[in-house]
C-alpha cells in the first residue's frame, strides 16, 4: 500500500509490543499490553465459549471481574471493552442465578401495582449502591430500581437503555433484586403501555390493506429491466 | 507522527469543509470505482465452488472450501432422537427469535436452538436502525425502488415488495411488545435518512436499536416458555426419503455429545460469515458469525444466491487497537458527520451506498492519502466533532451514547476527537436462496435474515437488515407452524450426505476440511 512517509505513525515498539504480566483465574501469564481481556484470554491459549458474544460490547456475554496493580477494589468490566495493563488479575463472571418473572405483557391490568407481584423484592432496596458501582454501562441502577418503585417507568426506560443485560448488579444486591430483570419488565410496561400509539403508524398499515398502492406497484413491476432501472433513477 | 498530532488536521479543516457539498457519483463513476476497490471484484479472492447446487458459481475461497467440507457426521450415525418438535428454529438472534415466536403463538411445539446463548447475534449490535416506510411523504413502493438501487437492481423484486409492505405491521408488533423507538414530539415515530435513500426511514431506538429489540424478543421468548438449546452448534441437518429437511443434528459445546432434533420443519437463523474474515478483512459480527447455516443447507441440496458479495461497512474502527472493527454507526454520518483523508479533503458524499462509500475510503488509503496508525493498519478520519459543531454542544452524547462509552472506556471522547476508520466485513449479502414465506428449494427447510439471499441484491441498504429479519422470520415461523399441522414427522436420515459425498469424491474430496466452522480458531497456539 502506497503511503507517504508524513502520515506514517513512528512508533515501532507497538509492531513488536510492550509485554505485561497479568493474573487469568489465578493462573500469571505474560501478555501484549493493551489488547483486550478475551483477547489475552485467547492469547494464554484459553478458549473462551461461555464468556463470548458480540465482542462489541452489546451482548453482555462477557461480564468479567478485575483488579488492578496496588488497588484493593473489584471491578467489573465487560471483557470484550477492556484493555488489560501490567499487574491486572482478573476472573470471568458466570450467570448468576435470578428469578426471573414470567409475564403476558399485553395482558398487564396495572403494570405499576404489578410490579410489586412479579418483582416483591423491588422495594427492598436498602440504597447500598453496589448494583450502580457493579454497572459496567455507567448506569444509575440504584436510582433506577427507586424510580421503578415510585412508577416513574419513564425514566427508568430511558435510563437503562445502555443495558446490555450482563447480570453483574445482581449477585452484589443485598436485598436480592435483579435491577436488570426489573428494568427490563418496566421498560417493556413503559412501551406497551404507558407511550403513546403512533396515528401515522396505523394510518399507513391501513393504506397498505386498502391497497393505496396497488396501481404504482403495478406499474413498476410490470417495467423491464431498464424502464425500472431509469424509474429508480428518478426517486429523490 | 502520533496520532493526536495528525487529527488536527481534520480541526483545522472544518469550518471550510462545512461549506462544502459533494454530488453524488454519477453511475458510471459509480460503477467504475466500485469495480477498481471494492474486495468483491479482487478475481484473486474468488474461486468457482466445484460441486453441489451452485457447482461452478464464484464465491470467496474461504466460503467455497467450507461449502465442499465434510461433515463431522458418519453416515451411519445414530439418530434415535433426544426432542422431538413441530418447528425446530435454528439460531437465537433476531430471525430465530421471531420465527420461534409466530411459531410458538400460531400454536407449534417450537424448540429453539444456538450455538451460544439465545440472543448472541449480530442482530443485538444493530445500531443504525430499521427501515420501514411511516412517514407520510414516504412510502412502501419508495422504500422498495430505494433498496433496489443501492442492491444494484439485483434483488428479488417478490422478496423486496413483501418486506416493504409487511414493514409497518412488524412495527406494530414491536411496539405491543414494549419496544421503545424514538418518538417525535405528535407520538408519531421518529425516522431518520440512512445512507442510499431518498427518504427519512430509519426507526430508531438511540443507537441501541438492536439490543432494544433483542432485549424484548429475548423476553419475550423466555415468557412463551419456549424450550430452548442452548450452547448447541448445529452441525447436520436430516432428510427424509422425499429429500424434505426432517430435522437436525447439534454438538452440544459443552460435553461434546451429538443431540438429534426431529422436526417437521427446519427454520434455519444462523446468520452470517464475518468471522470467516474474508480478504483478512477485520469484522464488525459476533463470535458465531461463521456461515453454519449456508454449509447445512447447501449439503442438503439447497441453492445459495449472490454468495459472491458482502458487505463492507465503511466506517469499521481502526483506531484503538482494542476496537478494531467495530462499527462506528452509519447514523454519524446520516447526521452529518464528514470522511476526511489525510490532507483534510473530503472525498464522497458520505450518504452514497455503503458500497460506493467502502469502495472510496479504499481508494484514497490506496492511493496513499489514508492515515496508518502505530500498529501499521490504514484509515481515513470520521469528523465526529462536526455534529456538535454543527448541532450544538451536547449532540453526539445525547445521539450517540452507545459510541460515545465504547470510545471513553479507551480514553477517547468522539465529541472532540475525529476516529479513525477503514471498511469492515459486515454483512453478507447473500445466501440461501428462499421463496416469500421464507423456504427453500428443499421442502420443509426454511432460511431467515442473514442466512438468506435475493433479498438484498448485491449490497444492502442500512436498516434493512432489522426488517428483513422480523419479515422472513415472521413468515417463516407461521408457514412452519400452519405446515406442522397437515405433515408427519419425516423419518430421520442422512441420505443428502450419502449423495453430498459421492459427489466429493467425484471431485477429489478437494476441501480437506470439516465444516460448519462452529467457532474461529483464535486461541493462540505455541509450539
Amino acid at each position: 500500500m502506497a503511503q507517504e512517509d508524513t502520515n506514517v505513525i513512528d512508533q515501532p515498539e507497538v509492531m513488536k509490543p510492550r509485554m505485561v504480566t497479568i493474573e487469568i483465574a489465578g493462573k500469571k501469564v505474560e501478555v501484549p499490553e493493551g489488547i483486550t481481556v478475551i483477547k489475552a484470554m485467547w492469547y494464554a491459549g484459553q478458549e473462551v465459549v461461555r464468556g463470548v458474544g458480540c465482542l462489541g460490547g452489546f451482548c453482555g456475554a462477557c461480564a468479567t471481574y478485575y483488579r488492578t496493580k496496588d488497588d484493593p477494589k473489584v471491578r467489573t468490566c465487560l471483557a470484550c471493552q477492556t484493555a488489560v495493563q501490567d499487574g491486572m488479575c482478573f476472573t470471568m463472571m458466570p450467570p448468576f442465578p435470578a428469578r426471573k418473572a414470567t409475564y403476558d405483557i399485553q395482558k398487564l391490568q396495572d403494570p405499576k401495582q404489578d410490579l410489586f407481584n412479579f418483582y416483591p423484592e423491588a422495594p427492598l432496596c436498602r440504597n447500598c449502591n453496589a448494583c450502580t458501582e457493579a454497572c459496567p454501562q455507567q448506569i444509575d441502577v440504584r436510582e433506577g430500581v427507586w424510580k421503578a418503585v415510585f412508577g416513574d417507568f419513564k425514566s427508568v426506560s430511558e435510563m437503562f437503555m445502555d443495558c446490555v443485560m450482563c447480570g453483574m448488579c445482581t449477585p452484589v444486591c443485598i436485598a436480592d433484586i435483579a435491577p436488570n430483570l426489573v428494568a427490563l419488565y418496566v421498560s417493556r410496561a413503559q412501551g406497551a403501555h404507558f407511550t403513546e400509539k403512533p396515528v401515522g403508524l396505523d394510518t399507513r398499515i391501513k393504506e397498505i390493506q386498502d391497497g393505496r398502492f396497488s396501481d404504482e406497484w403495478n406499474r413498476i413491476l410490470k417495467m423491464s429491466e431498464k424502464e425500472l432501472a431509469d424509474h429508480c433513477a428518478t426517486v429523490k | 507522527m502520533d496520532i493526536h498530532a495528525l487529527q488536527q488536521i481534520v480541526h483545522k479543516t472544518r469550518d471550510a469543509r462545512r461549506q462544502q457539498t459533494i454530488p453524488k457519483f454519477s453511475s458510471e463513476d459509480r460503477d467504475q470505482l466500485i469495480h477498481k476497490y471494492h474486495p468483491d471484484y479482487r478475481a484473486s479472492a474468488y474461486r468457482p465452488i466445484r460441486f453441489g447446487p451452485n457447482e461452478g458459481d464464484k464465491t470467496v475461497v474461504e466460503l467455497a472450501t467450507l461449502l465442499e467440507g465434510d461433515s463431522p457426521i458418519q453416515n451411519n450415525a445414530d439418530l434415535t432422537p433426544h426432542y422431538t418438535t413441530d418447528v425446530l428454529v435454528i439460531g437465537g438472534g433476531g430471525a430465530g427469535c421471531a420465527a420461534a415466536l409466530h411459531a410458538h403463538a400460531a400454536g407449534s411445539k417450537t424448540i429453539l436452538a444456538t450455538k451460544l446463548r439465545l440472543g448472541d447475534s449480530n442482530s443485538v449490535m444493530a445500531q443504525g436502525g430499521m427501515q420501514i416506510s411511516v412517514a407520510p411523504e414516504d412510502s412502501p413502493v419508495t422504500h422498495f425502488l430505494d433498496t433496489l438501487k443501492g442492491g444494484h437492481m439485483q434483488n428479488d423484486h417478490a422478496l423486496l415488495k413483501v418486506m416493504v409492505e409487511d414493514g409497518p405491521a412488524i412495527a406494530k408488533w414491536l411496539l405491543e411488545l414494549g419496544v421503545l423507538f424514538d418518538r417525535q414530539a405528535d407520538g408519531n415515530l421518529h425516522v431518520k435518512k440512512g445512507g442510499g435513500s431518498s427518504k427519512p426511514r430509519l426507526l430508531t431506538c438511540s443507537d441501541y436499536t438492536g439490543l432494544e429489540i433483542m432485549r424484548v424478543l429475548k423476553d419475550e421468548v423466555i415468557n412463551q416458555k419456549i424450550q430452548l438449546l442452548e450452547f448447541a452448534a448445529a452441525i447436520e441437518l436430516l432428510s427424509d426419503d422425499s429429500g424434505a429437511c426432517s430435522g437436525a443434528i447439534f454438538k452440544d459445546l459443552d460435553n461434546q455429545r451429538h443431540v438429534v432434533v426431529a422436526a417437521k420443519s427446519v427454520i434455519l437463523a444462523t446468520g452470517g460469515i464475518g468471522r470467516l474474515h474474508i480478504q483478512g478483512f477485520p469484522t464488525s459480527n459476533h463470535y458465531g458469525a461463521t456461515g453454519d447455516g449456508l454449509c447445512l443447507s447447501y449439503r442438503m441440496g439447497a441453492k445459495l444466491a449472490h454468495v459472491d458479495t458482502f458487505q463492507y461497512h465503511p466506517s469499521g474502527a481502526v483506531y484503538p487497537e482494542q476496537l478494531i472493527g467495530a462499527l462506528v454507526t452509519e447514523g454519524i454520518r446520516s447526521e452529518g458527520g464528514q470522511l476526511v483523508n489525510a490532507k483534510g479533503e473530503r472525498f464522497v458524499n458520505e450518504l452514497d451506498t455503503r458500497d460506493v462509500v467502502s469502495s472510496s475510503i479504499i481508494r484514497e488509503c490506496e492511493e496513499g492519502r489514508g492515515i496508518r496508525t502505530m500498529s501499521g493498519r490504514v484509515g481515513v478520519w470520521l469528523d465526529t466533532p462536526l455534529l456538535d459543531a454543527e448541532h450544538g454542544p451536547g449532540t453526539v452524547e445525547k445521539h450517540f451514547p452507545a459510541m460515545m462509552l465504547q470510545f471513553e472506556r479507551f480514553g477517547i471522547d468522539i465529541s472532540k476527537d475525529p476516529v479513525l476508520i477503514y471498511p469492515t466485513l459486515h454483512y453478507q449479502n447473500g445466501g440461501v436462496k428462499i421463496d416469500t414465506n421464507s423456504e427453500t428449494n428443499v421442502k420443509n427447510l426454511f432460511v431467515a435474515g442473514e442466512a438468506s439471499g435475493g433479498l438484498h441484491g448485491r449490497n444492502r441498504l442500512m436498516g434493512n437488515s432489522l426488517l428483513d429479519l422480523m419479515v422472513f422470520g415472521k413468515r417463516s415461523g407461521l408457514t412452519a407452524a400452519s405446515r406442522a399441522g397437515s405433515i408427519k414427522q419425516g423419518r430421520l436420515t442422512l441420505n443428502h450426505l450419502q449423495q453430498f459425498r459421492e459427489d466429493a469424491t467425484k471431485h477429489g474430496n478437494v476441501s480437506g476440511v470439516v465444516s460448519p466452522m462452529i467457532l474461529p480458531a483464535y486461541t493462540r497456539k505455541v509450539g
